[in-house]
């Protein structure tokens, strides 16, 4: 039942933001709608954590442990977000050109929606129809300010990433074709991996390569990663936390979903591509974090990073690996959202996103300054943030199936990853400025955006819940640990 | 000669003008030339499926041609010609990235690595059509992506995308005849969307920037 409410209320706040009657509303209507989606997505993770599995309609609505851990992440950076959007969209449609506000939240809600059904939709057809949507109905979200540079990023946004999904597509007849070579089983991720022992390995072989690249691109993977930083520091900062913290994550989900199918067809091993490509990532992306001038873009390239992280993860293989690329996905998205909620912020503070004449912020703009400093130390992976104990629960299950290079080479990434997402923030933070910084007030709601996503940014490094490490675990067996 | 010979011959001929549909994308350099060869491209797409639709007698292939002729000759022109100005369907690209000929090189190259990748699966499972289909729908995503690298003008880049999403569809009739029904109106759905979706976009972007050459806006870079 929970599952249905997720699915229908998104779309009735859509809808009522269009309305003549509810276009003055639709900020508060959306925050709403998604205050809801967040309790019920926290139900079914609850459900799911205790039995594993949670189903509406067997037949198109299902949610395992990995599906509702998605969720959970999509519906609270859905909710923060919009409380996110209220003040910092009509700031920013204030300084700039008019456009309405009301179509902002109807695509808003939209977009979380085909985000929400990915990993709820149990047709795998389906499940690729809401990736698709996912990037046409963000397009005008991501070029929604309106200016050449934005949109730019929103035609290659669209293109790059629609050739993705187009490739994946191919991948995804071949193994609907290999399921029926092998015996009519329903086209669900369960009806996949059943049926890949009976699958001609080529065929899942060749549908892996392409929905790999394919939604890779989506991913971000280097070497289809050039449109992400982009798309992730031209639209507006609501939107480049869904994109950078959630949409990612929601593409990888599939890519994930896809290990077990693989590791089920005799002789296949997709193990070392999910390495190639993660440590690729991880290496350029690290390397573009050290000269970067826009921070904004620091953080996009921080999402490419830790999207390699997590692939390495699941490619390392075993139980405890991938339990730490769950919790990665966790850390991840809560702290990344944050860091772009923070770099909002800064941005409606001091009106640049050039790192280089931002100085000493935290004398000029504290709130931003203090957000920022905390949301880089959560993404670099400093304790006691979360993603310092994933980082370590990745490094220790490499090392202890003994695959001692890749390990090491993740830990020498992800420092040097760290000093310079640290070195840049630090500077912005303290340095001394040249002349004096004309600073603009933070809206009400900006600020207490930041104030409610640090409280989970926080929690989940010192201690997590009884019912989230279920949850995670039980992700961890969803990618056959 | 029985029926079945004549189809698959049918087939044959369809396949190998849809290919050289895909050859003339890449290769022309009027953006309404290019529009005209993607209809002419979609309704050989929807030639076959008719042709497979008979030799295997399934019905859905019939909803895919309908849906294909609805969406792709029609819909799509029309909705192109109604966000885009007219402007832009004069323009003649002067500027490559890549001349013709070397072009048409890399086209023939792909073509042959077409082959290559579909071949372990065409000798993994016997399909008649997918012998045809396949090969060539998937040397029409590869053409159709090389487009997209190759062209400036923001028009032709989303018949690139549009080729390789006919390219999938030709593989696709071959290889599942029984396509979920929702896999249908996935296409005739999405498609149009997406080509609405950018068409408007275009037009912002010549709005804004006075210029649909979207390859060489270049502000957004890296050091």
């Amino acid at each position: 039942m929970e599952l249905f409410g997720i699915l229908v209320i998104p779309l009735l706040a859509s809808g009522f933001s269009l309305l003549p009657l509810g276009r003055r509303f639709a900020a508060p209507a959306t925050l709403l709608a998604t205050a809801i989606v967040l309790g019920l997505a926290l139900a079914v993770a609850l459900e799911a954590s205790r039995t594993g599995h949670v189903a509406a309609s067997g037949q198109w609505l299902t949610c395992d442990g990995l599906g509702a851990l998605v969720l959970l992440l999509v519906a609270f950076v859905g909710f923060t977000a919009a409380l996110f959007s209220w003040g910092y969209v009509a700031e920013s449609v204030k300084r700039g050109r008019q456009k309405s506000i009301h179509q902002y939240y109807a695509l808003y809600n939209l977009f979380v929606l085909s985000m929400l059904c990915v990993p709820l939709l149990a047709n795998v057809a389906l499940m690729w129809i809401a990736v698709e949507l996912t990037t046409l109905l963000s397009a005008f979200l991501v070029g929604f300010e309106d200016t050449p540079e934005a949109l730019e990023a929103a035609w290659k946004y669209v293109i790059l990433t629609t050739l993705g999904a187009v490739l994946a597509l191919l991948g995804f007849l071949i193994l609907y074709w290999g399921s029926r070579v092998a015996g009519m089983e329903p086209f669900t991720w369960i009806g996949l991996v059943g049926a890949a022992p009976h699958t001609p390995p080529a065929l899942i072989w060749i549908a892996f390569l392409f929905i790999l690249v394919g939604f890779g691109t989506k991913v971000g993977l280097v070497p289809m990663h050039t449109w992400l930083p982009d798309a992730h520091s031209q639209a507006p900062a609501s939107i480049c936390a869904l994109l950078s913290g959630v949409e990612t994550t929601t593409v990888l989900y599939v890519i994930l979903r896809l290990f077990p199918v693989v590791s089920a067809a005799p002789g296949l091993d997709a193990r070392p591509w999910f390495i190639a490509f993660g440590l690729i990532s991880v290496t350029v992306a690290t390397l573009l974090l050290i000269y970067v001038r826009d921070f904004k873009r620091m953080f996009a390239f921080s999402t490419v990073e830790h999207m390699g992280i997590i692939l390495v993860a699941a490619g390392l293989g075993g139980a405890d690996a991938h339990l730490g690329a769950a919790y990665q996905m966790t850390g991840h998205a809560i702290a990344k959202s944050f860091c772009f909620f923070a770099a909002g912020a800064t941005v409606l503070s001091v009106r640049t996103q050039e790192i280089a004449s931002v100085r000493g912020l935290v004398r000029s703009s504290p709130v931003a300054a203090i957000a920022l400093l905390a949301g880089a130390f959560a993404i670099a992976g400093a304790p006691p943030f979360g993603l310092f104990v994933s980082e370590f629960v990745i490094l220790k299950a490499g090392l202890a199936s003994g695959q001692y290079a890749v390990v090491g080479l993740l830990a020498f990434l992800v420092v040097i990853a760290f000093c310079a997402v640290m070195l840049h923030v630090n500077r912005m933070a303290f340095g001394t400025p040249e002349r004096e910084m004309h600073t603009w007030a933070l809206p009400r709601t900006c600020k207490l955006t930041l104030a409610f996503a640090a409280i989970p940014l926080i929690i989940i490094g010192i201690y997590v819940p009884a019912p989230l490490f279920e949850l995670l675990k039980a992700a961890a067996s969803a990618m056959g640990g | 000669m029985n029926s079945s010979s004549i189809l698959f011959a049918l087939d044959a001929l369809t396949g190998a003008l849809f290919l050289l549909t895909a050859i003339g994308v890449v290769a022309t350099r009027q953006v309404l030339a290019s529009l005209q060869l993607f209809i002419l491209q979609s309704v050989l797409l929807t030639l076959s499926a008719v042709l497979l639709g008979f030799a295997q007698g399934s019905i859905h292939l019939f909803a895919v041609a309908a849906i294909t002729i609805a969406t792709k000759t029609l819909l799509i022109p029309w909705l192109l010609r109604h966000t885009v100005s007219a402007e832009v369907y004069r323009t003649r690209e002067i500027e490559r990235v890549l001349n013709i000929p070397s072009s048409l090189l890399i086209a023939a190259v792909l073509i042959v690595l077409a082959y290559v990748v579909a071949n372990p699966l065409l000798g993994a499972v016997s399909v008649p059509f997918a012998q045809i289909n396949l090969p060539l729908g998937i040397a029409a995503m590869f053409l159709g992506t090389f487009t997209i690298v190759v062209r400036r003008e923001a028009v032709p880049q989303l018949l690139g995308l549009l080729a390789v999403e006919n390219g999938v569809f030709f593989a696709g009739v071959a290889i599942v005849p029984s396509l979920p029904v929702i896999a249908e109106l996935a296409a005739a759905v999405d498609v149009p969307v997406l080509a609405l979706v950018i068409g408007m976009l275009t037009r912002r972007i010549h709005v804004r920037l006075g210029t649909t050459s979207v390859g060489q806006l270049a502000s957004l870079r890296d050091c």
